[in-house]
Order: C-alpha cells, then structure tokens, then sequence
C-alpha cells in the first residue's frame, strides 16, 4: 500500500509531542529540589514585591480597608485631578526639583572630584588611610548624620555657634530656619556619600591601560594632560551611566534624610513628594490618594531613565539598555 | 619619566593637605562627639570645645543606661540584626542557587521578574497595605521578611555561584548527594569570603534600620535602637532617666553630653565591624560592579 502523507505526517508527530511533555515533567521531578529551594525566594518576591505592585491600582480607586481591593470603589483619574489642584502640588514640585537639581550640581561630582585627586597620589599608604576614613560616614545610619548635625549646629551649646560667637558674630539657627534647610540637606548627603561614591570611579580608573599613559607620556604630555586626554576619557562612559541612572532616580530624594530634617519651621522648603505620601497616607490613612502621588512620581522617574537613556545613546555613549 | 613643573609639585601638595582636611572632616565630628560623651557636666560647660576631657567622666553614660529603656533597645536592635541577616542568607542562597544553573526551566522569567522588582515597585502604602492585611504590624516579623532579599545582593551572589566550577557539583552527585547537600555543604563553604560580604552588609542594613521601625512598629517596647536615637537627639523627647532613681540634689547632664552619649552606643557596634567591612566590600563591590 502506497504510504499516504498524512498518516506519516501525524505518525511523526504524535511521538513527540508525548515525549516533550514527559521531559518536561522528568526534568521537574529530577530538579524538584531546586524548586523546593526556589519557593521561599519566589514567594517572597510574590508578596512583598508583586503584590504591591498591583497595588499601585489602588491609585484609581476610593480604597478603604474595610472593602480590601476587590470591593473598593472604581474612581479613574480623580486622585490624580485633586492632586494637581492643590496649592501643595506646586509646592512639592518645587521643593523636589529645587533639592534635586542642588544634589545634581553640588554632590554629583564630587565624587568623581575626589577619585581624581586620590588617583594621583603617590604613596599608597596615605591613599588607604584617606579611603579608610572617608568611607566611614556611608555606614552609619541617617538618623545618626541628622543626630551629629544636630548636636553640631544647635543653638544651645553647639559647637559650630559658638566658634561664630567666639568670632564675633551671631549664632544662626541652622536647624530651624527655613533659609538653611536645603544647604544642610546637601552638606550632609556630601559628607555621608562622597567618600563611598569614589568607589566606582576609582575602579574605573584603576582599569586605565597604563600603555596609554606612557604612550603619551613619550609625546610629552604634562600632568594636566595626561588628565584631560587619557584620564577623564577612560571614565568618561562611567561618569555618564551613573548620571543616567541619577537622572532616573531625580525626583527620588532621601527619604529618611529630609523625614529626620524635617520640622514645622522648615516645612515649607522641606515636604518633598515622599514625605508628602507618608503624611498623607500613612499618618492620615488617605491610602488611594497618596498611592496616587507616589504612581505620579514614579512615572515621571521612568520617562527621565528612559529619555536620559536615549539622549545617552544619541550622544554616542552606550546607555544602559 | 616627565620632569615635574612647579605647578606640578604644588598640585601634589595642595592634594595630599586637601584629602587629608577632607578625610579629618570625616573623622572630627567623631571624636568630639566620642570625647563629649565621657566629659564631665562641670567641663563640658567650662571648655566649650572637648576634644579630649581633662578626666573620663561616665555621668552621661549613667543617666542614659537609668532606665530600663536604651538597653532593651539595644537587646531589640541585636536581635533583629542577628536574626534579619539569617533570614537574608537563608532567602538569598536558597533562591540564589537554583538560579545559577542555566538549564533550570523557568530561570529566565524567574530572572526577569527579579530584575523588574528593582526597577517599579508599589511603594511605601501597597507595601504598608500588605504587611497589615498579613497581621504583621507591630510584630518584629515586620522588619524580618518585607527586605528578606535584595534583588542585587541575590544576582551578585548568583553570578559568583554560576563562577564556581561544574565539576564539584557533578562530582558530589555522583557520590549521591542530594542538590540541597551540595549546596549547603560544598557551594556555601567555598563561598564564604562572598557570602560574608553580604552578610555584614545585610547586618549593617538592620542595625541602622529606623523607617522601617517607624512604619511597622507602634509599641516603643519593640523600637529599635535608631528609633530611640531620633527621639532623644533630634525630637529632644527624652523619657529617659527617671530623675526619681537619683537623690534629690542630681543635676541631670546638659542635654548635649546625653544625646553624644547615646549617639556614641548607637555607632561603636558599627565601628567595631567596620574594619571587618573594609577588607570584603572593596572586593565585594568589585565583583559586583563587573558582573553588573
């Protein structure tokens, strides 16, 4: 009899397809001990990760915890229409940006400052002392970096307003007054992270091919150029990716640092859109409205990662993605 | 060898003296907090500035430890450091070495997921909302398991396992262990310069845990250190000392010395591991930042 296609056709198949679904389930039975150790991971991811990410959509609802998130009332955009029509909105806005552009312009380089200067040190013993020291502030928690700020520029009996006393001048409210609030926000993110900041970029400079510097070392480059022309290049996509990634994170300011800052006096300049969720939500239970300012700030962020990648890329450097 | 200019040499000098205001900037606010603590009320208000009393006074260190209060605290913080960073390495390697073996089905979209949760999260109220509806509130399982992993921790520690060589674990199996064997008793020792690492970051991370605290944790019984730190040098809420265990003539310390003091318990755990941090979070970092 004359082999018709069909038959073999079929024939051919049904075989594997029986096969592909044993092998799957063999191969579950043989790893099922790496599933087991997997479980406690994924759940974890599950419930403190995923969960709450649906739970952004509470944003769009008239949550109330006696209903939970499935008998909640629909509302569409109407937290997000309230949020922009209230007076703190521009003030948030303002204070965030104001923070964010100061911690961009004044904190973002010194790091890459302070790596440079190490880099070019010679004695490699002072070098480590230097790293030992400077690193130190990045553990210690904010609430003690606020707690020394405190002891240090307090009216009554700090140190920094009684040298301006004993120099003739008048002790300055620092901590109060809502003209300093924003300096002492940056002089402290300067002094917790600047030093743990030079980490990367000295990896990056310690990856620097030294032919490159003897290579123009022989064409009689001087220090400085041996800086601008060989130096700064070789970080150069460093520097950009971690703007990139700062962009990203431009509204996100420290939370916990400007929490601690904050007080009646300077919290007009201080309530930043963080701080404005946790009053808003958890001290006065609004949970869908301040879901809603949080998705607000959230989105922004990501549209600044993806056009800071973008802009990255036309520039010609390699964006993170 | 190019012959160095003047201005050359100047910049050398100008840097070594730059760093080394810097690096004593870092150190300063230590020491005279350091100092301040164990100064005498009477010297403290006489010198101004103690960088190193004329005698070891502990008249702050005593009102402070008065109370019952600080030292269940630090009872609290110890606890929650220890057992959290247990938590963080059980989480983290278990879920981590599955995930280090490339022919595991699912890895990729495991992978993904993972790598998604760093980038959106639901934020502080879904977060909040969540540990509340699991009963978790004011319980300290609420600062154990919502930061059980960190997602970068887990795929540096996932690149270091995949690193290790496929032999040993084929050479394991064939003496017939099992794949939790294998790794509890040939991966995880071989790993333990990286896994140490993570283990002091993990309990750095617990130690200085203060939000956290604020959010899930309403009874002070339960507050951990930097609760009471925030309380007592920057709300200037004290509560401590119960003036009534002193006789009536005590002058409690000026309030500065109190709040160096507990500033200065809060910190030295830090300090003392710090030297321990050092020597793994350089090449820590390293490892991370290559693979990353």
């Amino acid at each position: 009899m004359a082999i018709r296609p069909h038959d073999s056709h079929t024939a051919a198949h049904a075989p594997v397809r029986i096969a592909n679904g044993s092998a799957i389930g063999k191969r579950f039975i043989r790893n099922r001990w790496m599933y087991f150790m997997l479980l406690p991971g994924v759940l974890y991811f599950l419930v403190f990760k995923y969960i709450p990410m649906w739970g952004v959509l509470i944003a769009f609802q008239d949550y109330s915890p006696f209903g939970g998130f499935w008998n909640s009332p629909w509302v569409g955009a109407k937290h997000f229409l309230i949020f922009f029509g209230e007076p703190q909105f521009g003030m948030l806005l303002r204070n965030t940006l104001i923070l964010a552009v100061y911690n961009l312009v004044f904190f973002f380089p010194l790091p890459i400052v302070i790596a440079l200067m190490l880099n070019e040190i010679r004695k490699e013993a002072y070098k480590r002392l230097i790293q030992s020291l400077i690193y130190i502030p990045h553990f210690i928690s904010w609430v003690v970096v606020v707690g020394i700020a405190y002891i240090l520029f307090t009216t009554e009996g700090g140190i920094v307003n009684e040298l301006l006393l004993a120099l003739g001048g008048e002790k300055i409210n620092f901590l109060l007054n809502a003209a300093w609030f924003r300096p002492m926000i940056v002089g402290e993110m300067i002094w917790k992270e600047t030093g743990w900041g030079t980490i990367l970029f000295l990896a990056a400079l310690a990856g620097v091919d030294p032919q490159l510097y003897e290579a123009a070392k022989m064409d009689g480059a001087g220090r400085w150029r041996l800086m601008w022309h060989v130096t700064l290049p070789a970080i150069r996509s460093t520097i950009v990716i971690l703007l990139i990634l700062r962009l990203g994170h431009f509204l996100d300011l420290g939370f916990e640092q400007i929490f601690l800052m904050l007080n009646p006096m300077n919290r007009e300049v201080g309530e930043v859109f963080d701080t404005y969720v946790y009053e808003r939500g958890i001290l006065q239970g609004n949970f869908s409205y301040s879901t809603a300012v949080h998705l607000f700030k959230s989105t922004v962020g990501i549209l600044l990662v993806v056009g800071a990648n973008y802009f990255a890329k036309k520039a010609g450097e390699e964006g993170i993605y | 060898m190019y012959k160095q200019s003047f201005g050359s040499k100047l910049f050398d000098v100008f840097n070594y003296v730059f760093l080394g205001l810097f690096a004593l900037s870092t150190l300063l606010p230590f020491i005279y907090i350091l100092a301040g603590s164990f100064t005498s009320p009477q010297e403290f208000i006489s010198r101004k500035l103690v960088l190193f009393p004329h005698e070891i006074s502990l008249e702050g260190y005593k009102y402070i430890f008065s109370t019952p209060i600080l030292p269940k605290s630090l009872a609290v913080t110890v606890f929650i450091t220890a057992a959290g960073t247990a938590v963080n390495l059980l989480f983290t390697c278990l879920m981590a070495y599955p995930l280090a073996h490339k022919e595991l089905d699912g890895r990729r979209t495991i992978m993904l997921a993972v790598v998604f949760s760093m980038l959106f999260s639901g934020g502080m109220i879904p977060t909040f909302l969540v540990v509340k509806s699991l009963g978790l509130i004011d319980t300290y399982w609420a600062l154990l398991l919502p930061g059980a992993i960190n997602a970068f921790n887990l795929i540096v520690l996932k690149n270091f396992f995949q690193q290790l060589p496929e032999g040993l674990e084929e050479a394991a199996k064939m003496d017939g262990a099992g794949d939790l064997r294998v790794l509890w008793q040939i991966v995880v020792p071989l790993s333990l310069p990286a896994i140490a690492t993570f283990s002091l970051f993990y309990a750095v991370n617990h130690w200085n845990s203060f939000f956290q605290a604020i959010l899930y944790i309403n009874d002070n019984q339960k507050w951990p250190i930097q609760v009471w730190l925030r309380q007592i040098v920057i709300l200037s809420q004290g509560g401590l000392g119960d003036s009534e265990t002193f006789d009536k003539n005590y002058i409690v310390p000026p309030a500065q010395i109190v709040k160096m003091a507990v500033i200065v318990i809060s910190t030295v755990p830090i300090m003392c591991v710090y030297p321990f941090l050092q020597k793994h979070f350089a090449k820590g970092v390293m490892i991370g930042s290559i693979k990353g």
